[in-house]
């Protein structure tokens, strides 16, 4: 009977996790916008070179400015 | 996809598209975006979504940042800056769709110096994080106007900073509270099932205790918000429903810890918590929100951050605009708005008054002419001088005066009323149970006595509301018309009289109507009226020019233009008078007359005149005839008279039609009828209803962009909705009536579980069925019906 006692407190502390990261989410403002993470996860990323070539040249520029 | 259509916005190219890369686009405006964004290879911008482009028709707009290198300015609006980088928020009302937020959060493709940017697509917010070295803050603006997301920065940006977010606060509540209802449910499960009593008493013990540490935070914290509102109520000394939801949480914690202190199990803990988080559910949907649009906005969301000061040098300097005193000279460039009361001291004035009056045509002003704050320069720049400081102007101080609303006392409404008697039964009920069971035993009487306050818990009460207006109000949203609150339904429902503002309102915005009475024009003679008017800034002129349109052009011989009175000129050796009447005939208008005229004569020989009148919006005259039926109408215009005749034939011989009306007179109407007993709704557009608006029961902004500036106001309403607004006035009948049936079920279930409670019967599991039971059925019914409902009753999608 002893591990029905354990596996109430294991799940207890389970469940508080999640409490603990839902609150958290919640204050770091995911819940802010319900509406753009769910198009941003459809857009492709064939740009991602591009980009990088992009961050590469901020970093070039930066080292010749230093 | 439509053929023709410009590759950028998707507006008609027309005749003679502008090509380049072999792609036609609509003006110069549209392809110069297009540019930008390929050569910067973000073509996938138009495969997102086609044509999401945003046309921009008044290339003006794209410079107006130069505020934005003033140091006092840039630095309020960051959020944040070190060394290095800078974050920026910016509000711009024109993000719409999936590419928008594709391309803004690519930002750092466009520009080297943009390090992140990402949107908040119900905010209508973009956050860029950039480098100071890189980039200025009003380079950054400048970029985002180039690819036609001009952000808006208004006055209200500098001073408070981001609204309070209690949204969050109360998803944590929901949180807390789901967390302890699962958990609390399953120690509770083992007492419903057959030899539940069986259980060992360890266990009881166990689960008890642990259930009783679980809700603390529940009654507490997820709770307190009905603890706040009933004590508010009892001060107002007004019983509103959240007194007897108070007394059924207080009722079931009390009897729930007694029974574990004792050992007898864990209660009602269950039921304790699945009642608030069923609760907290409605609650949430009820406080769904337009987070982009702003209802409460007043004249500091209007007005720029700064303006463009001369100083005794005649230096052009920047200085934000709360810095502008009485006797400051100001230069106001086309397209910027006149900050504060101030005098023309050299230049043309045009004045567009159309966000503060509605009116289409802008009115020209001369040297010395004093001109109220709020008016948009239309033309080349003028030179002011400021008579009274921002906040002291005419309209600022009308828009600034405190609304009447008592937002803060607890409306007495529908649900308030009969939770008043509702709470008084129960109450009546509980003590008569309770002396009739304390003959026998007092433990029994106070067992009964607290089942009753349990079972008579409004939950599925409370529910209706929420369920249903919230339905309704997302109902009516789709459909473009936008509540503040879900309170407006019951203010809309209460209306008795609707009073109109006309410019703007009840007419098109910027469109006019202009007929030709007299003798008929040859084509010839209309383009010698066209190539004098060509020469002429006047409003009258620029609207003839556009409808005489198309015409030949030729310039004329001579031209003069006589200020206030008309002009004058030779075109082909004809000499053309346009004008006033006592200029053209030398006979003085009729008083009778008070239209917009303009009388032609050709060598002195008068032909006729052009009318330029309103152009009503479209069935207008079918809905004001709906509305009649069962409201009193009332028309308050602050324009002239010109109308009345056109206007009696529409509203009915008995309305109530008033004219010349300021804005402080249509404030005073407003509050006049109020206070004769009628529930008042305001109809209007412009900053000159503001006070009307304010001061109505309910007040409904008309606009053309929703997201672009509405003054303060309860709802508002595209303006294509405006010909169904009976439609949307009948169906808060019926979200009423739905209201009133899910009373009645919801009543059903409390008199059942009653008849438990008074017998002394009431176990744990029979309040763990029927509470949540109760609830889940009220709440289906509500969203089902109105959701039905709406399809039938209001205009389709």
């Amino acid at each position: 009977m002893a591990a029905i006692i354990f596996l109430i407190f294991l799940g207890i502390i389970v469940a508080g996790g999640f409490l603990a990261a839902f609150i958290w989410a919640v204050r770091s403002g995911q819940y802010d916008d319900d509406y753009s993470p769910s198009v941003r996860m459809l857009f492709d990323k064939k740009e991602k070179a591009a980009e990088e070539k992009t961050k590469e040249e901020t970093q070039s520029t930066t080292i010749t400015k230093n | 996809m439509r053929q023709n259509a410009c590759v950028h916005c998707g507006s008609d190219c027309g005749k003679s598209p502008v090509v380049w890369n072999e792609k036609s686009f609509c003006c110069h405006g549209c392809r110069t975006v297009y540019e930008i964004l390929h050569e910067k290879d973000l073509g996938q911008y138009y495969e997102i979504q086609p044509m999401s482009g945003i046309r921009i028709e008044n290339a003006q707009q794209l410079k107006k940042f130069a505020f934005l290198d003033n140091q006092e300015i840039a630095e309020k609006l960051l959020d944040f800056k070190d060394g290095t980088s800078s974050r920026v928020s910016f509000f711009i009302p024109t993000v719409h769709c999936a590419s928008c937020i594709w391309l803004l959060e690519h930002l750092n493709t466009l520009h080297p110096g943009i390090a992140y940017s990402d949107v908040n697509f119900p905010k209508k917010e973009v956050h860029i994080t950039f480098r100071n070295d890189l980039l200025s803050l009003r380079q950054l603006a400048e970029l985002l106007a180039a690819i036609h997301y001009v952000p808006e920065i208004t006055l209200n940006h500098l001073e408070g900073k981001k609204a309070a977010k209690t949204n969050r606060a109360l998803l944590v509540k929901i949180g807390i509270a789901s967390f302890s209802f699962l958990n609390i449910m399953m120690y509770s499960f083992p007492e419903y099932l057959p030899g539940g009593d069986l259980l060992e008493q360890d266990f009881k013990h166990t689960f008890g205790w642990l259930s009783f540490v679980l809700i603390l935070p529940v009654v507490f914290y997820s709770a307190n918000d009905y603890y706040l509102s009933a004590w508010k109520g009892l001060k107002h000394k007004i019983i509103n429903i959240d007194l007897p939801i108070t007394l059924g949480i207080i009722a079931l914690f009390l009897q729930s810890s007694w029974e574990v202190f004792n050992g007898n199990g864990i209660g009602y803990m269950d039921s304790l918590a699945g009642l608030l988080f069923f609760l907290l559910i409605g609650k949430w949907y009820q406080g769904k929100t337009y987070q982009a649009l702003s209802f409460e906005r007043d004249y500091k969301s209007y007005f720029p951050v700064a303006v463009t000061k001369l100083d005794a040098q005649n230096e052009e300097l920047i200085v934000p605009i709360k810095d502008l005193i009485k006797g400051d000279r100001i230069l106001v460039r086309n397209q910027e708005l006149v900050p504060a009361d101030s005098r023309i001291i050299l230049g043309k004035g045009n004045i567009d008054y159309s966000f503060v009056t509605g009116e289409a045509l802008p009115v020209a002003k001369n040297e010395g002419d004093y001109i109220y704050a709020g008016g948009r320069q239309v033309g080349s720049s003028i030179q002011m001088e400021v008579e009274k400081e921002v906040e002291q102007s005419y309209l600022t101080q009308l828009w600034n005066q405190k609304s009447t609303k008592e937002d803060d006392s607890p409306l007495q409404n529908h649900v308030n009323t009969v939770s008043h008697y509702f709470t008084i039964i129960i109450l009546i009920i509980a003590f008569t149970s309770f002396f009739y069971w304390a003959k026998d035993s007092i433990s029994t009487a106070v067992y009964v006595f607290t089942s009753v306050l349990i079972i008579a818990c409004p939950c599925a009460l409370a529910l209706t509301v929420p369920f249903t207006f919230g339905s309704t109000m997302r109902a009516f949203g789709r459909r473009g018309f936008y509540l503040k609150k879900t309170e407006v339904i019951e203010q809309l429902y209460r209306t008795s009289s609707i009073v109109f503002d006309k410019t703007g309102t009840i007419t098109i915005n910027r469109e006019v109507d202009v007929v030709y009475q007299g003798e008929a024009l040859s084509s010839d003679e209309k383009s010698c009226i066209r190539s004098m008017v060509r020469h002429s800034t006047h409003p009258l002129s620029t609207t003839l020019h556009t409808f005489l349109n198309p015409c030949q052009m030729v310039e004329p011989e001579s031209y003069e233009e006589i200020s206030g009175l008309g002009i004058t000129g030779l075109v082909k050796g004809v000499r053309i008078n346009l004008g006033s009447k006592a200029f053209v005939t030398g006979e003085a208008e009729s008083d009778a007359i008070t239209e917009s005229r303009v009388y032609i004569s050709f060598n002195n020989a008068l032909k006729g005149y052009f009318t330029i009148s309103n152009v009503y919006r479209e069935g207008l005259s079918e809905v004001i005839n709906r509305l009649a039926k069962k409201y009193t109408l009332h028309l308050i215009s602050g324009d002239n008279e010109a109308e009345r005749q056109r206007l009696t034939a529409i509203f009915g011989q008995g309305t109530n039609l008033h004219f010349n009306q300021s804005p402080t007179d249509k404030k005073a109407y407003v509050q006049n009828l109020k206070e004769k007993g009628d529930k008042v709704l305001m109809i209007g557009d412009g900053l000159n209803d503001a006070g009307a608006l304010a001061s109505s029961n309910t007040g409904i902004t008309i606009a053309d962009d929703v997201f672009s500036f509405s003054p303060a106001c309860d709802a508002i309403m595209t303006a294509d909705m405006f010909g169904k607004i009976d439609s949307f006035m009948r169906f808060t009948r019926i979200s009423f009536a739905v209201v009133r049936l899910s009373f009645f079920i919801s009543l059903v279930y409390n008199l059942v579980g009653l008849s438990f409670a008074v017998s002394a019967n009431l176990s744990p599991l029979v309040a763990a069925i029927l509470m949540p039971l109760s609830s889940i059925s009220v709440v289906v019914f509500a969203t089902l019906s109105i959701s039905l409902l709406s399809k039938h009753f209001l205009p389709r999608i």
